[in-house]
């Protein structure tokens, strides 16, 4: 064991750059799930065998299929994304290591934006891989531009609060069901306008009934951000 | 370098800490012992700023909890019990992580720095999950030391330890404590408190019940002065 010179080699951190620590968090989450991909896999399992189930169990017509897609896509999402969520924030509380983040010397909404990004970048790969196959299996387009742009929205509104709710409940012992309990009612805003205007791209629609769901989704989005970066330093601390 | 009055912590109707005063000085290892439920956890949480005080001052290298926690953390190493690794990284990647969160600069020389220091650079690029538990609590403490803080707070570091991991962070802990930081450390081991500190406070029913130096307390009479601590 070296007997060191570690004091006088050693450098005084400068405190950390806010963006440093996202990026860190964000590499630090995506490096441990590619070598284990427990959570990856847990959500995409889930989600595939729902569009599966849904498959067998509606024997729909062309048209009535459009309608119902948005309906099943954002439920899938939805109850998939809570698995990622509740999966996330408990690696980080069952081994001490929120504590770890904690003890950093950097503004803690960092600490909720790292988070943001890794759950966010979770969500769309699992919804990258169930949109081609439910397209598929429905026999539906869903690469459409507008549609696309409405999974990124609410997928974003979704994980902002699904992650401030997650560090709350990863702190009680009944967290694997109280995630869901506090988190739908608040998303309940953002999943009828996802599923609305979903629904819109999908029956071709006029802009005019579209917009205004966009529009509460942007809105979602900001607003919900914007509550969780002010307090998500009091929901952490004890 | 760590100075606490009044110090108040409730949780609800509980209240755990009671008007404590505490002062450590620079360079000083101190070893807070008591009984479980005493609140030590509780107070070096306080002091890690990861539980915000109820009521009374705390002040770490000048600067003040909560309103100046960020300055404190940079200052400030944690072990605890539980390593704050994650499983699935390696050592190197460990280490790498809370570099970056940190913002320590050419982070390479300094990752292996700390591995030689924890007896740990033969494993840099082997996951945390295949190590065991001295050598997480080894890799623990590297990551307390990586931004070369001032202040050192262990919290029960022994727990689940055996006899060859508890010698072997012996080692480590004498080497951080013997490079000018200020510790303070939690155990309910008496030996080994008594090797390690130069000075003992019992920790009783939320307030420091007695106080000693090593040089005041004399050898082989910690137990002696833990006991009477507690029973008065």
């Amino acid at each position: 064991m070296a007997e060191s010179t570690l004091r006088t080699t050693a450098r005084r951190p400068a405190k950390s750059s806010f963006w440093k620590a996202i990026a860190a968090i964000a590499w630090k989450d995506l490096s441990a799930e590619l070598r284990s991909r427990e959570l990856l896999s847990a959500m995409l399992v889930f989600s595939l065998l729902v569009i599966l189930i849904f498959n067998f169990a509606l024997e729909l017509d062309i048209t009535t299929r459009r309608t119902v897609t948005s309906g099943v896509l954002w439920a899938t999402f939805a109850f998939a994304g809570t698995l990622g969520l509740n999966r996330s924030m408990a690696v980080e509380k069952d081994r001490g290591c929120l504590d770890g983040l904690l003890l950093a010397p950097v503004d803690r909404s960092a600490i909720y934006f790292g988070k943001v990004i890794s759950n966010l970048v979770f969500m769309l790969i699992v919804e990258a891989i169930v949109l081609p196959i439910y397209s598929v299996l429905y026999s539906i387009n869903l690469f459409q531009p507008g549609l696309l742009l409405v999974i990124l929205l609410g997928s974003v509104g979704y994980v902002a609060v699904g992650t401030l709710l997650s560090s709350m409940a990863v702190q009680t012992r009944t967290r694997d069901v109280l995630l869901p309990i506090l988190l739908f009612p608040v998303v309940v805003p953002i999943l009828i306008a996802a599923v609305k205007a979903s629904g819109g791209y999908l029956t071709n629609a006029p802009m005019t009934d579209i917009l205004p769901w966009l529009n509460l989704l942007i809105a979602y989005d900001v607003i919900f951000t914007a509550i969780a970066f002010m307090v998500f330093d009091y929901v952490v601390e004890e | 370098m760590i100075e606490v009055k009044k110090l108040v912590k409730r949780f609800g109707l509980k209240t755990v800490l009671r008007g404590l005063d505490f002062r450590v000085q620079p360079g000083e290892f101190v070893a807070l012992l008591g009984p479980n439920g005493a609140g030590k956890t509780t107070f070096l949480r306080i002091l890690a700023s990861l539980s915000r005080p109820s009521l009374g001052i705390v002040d770490i290298a000048g600067y003040s909890l909560p309103k100046q926690a960020a300055a404190v953390r940079a200052r400030l190493g944690v072990v605890s019990h539980l390593p704050l690794l994650y499983d699935d990284l390696t050592a190197e990647e460990n280490l790498t992580f809370y570099a970056r969160m940190y913002g320590i600069d050419n982070l390479n020389a300094r990752i292996t720095e700390v591995l030689e220091m924890v007896g740990l650079e033969a494993r840099r690029r082997d996951l945390v999950r295949t190590f065991s538990r001295g050598m997480q609590q080894r890799l623990a403490i590297g990551r307390a030391v990586l931004h070369d803080p001032d202040v050192m707070l262990f919290d029960e570091p022994y727990t689940g330890l055996d006899q060859d991991a508890s010698s072997m962070l012996d080692g480590v802990l004498q080497t951080v404590a013997g490079q000018g930081r200020t510790v303070v450390m939690t155990s309910h081991d008496l030996a080994r408190a008594e090797d390690l500190a130069t000075r003992f406070d019992i920790l009783s029913r939320g307030v420091i019940a007695a106080s000693s130096t090593r040089e005041g307390l004399g050898k082989g009479n910690l137990l002696t002065f833990y006991k009477q601590a507690l029973a008065g």
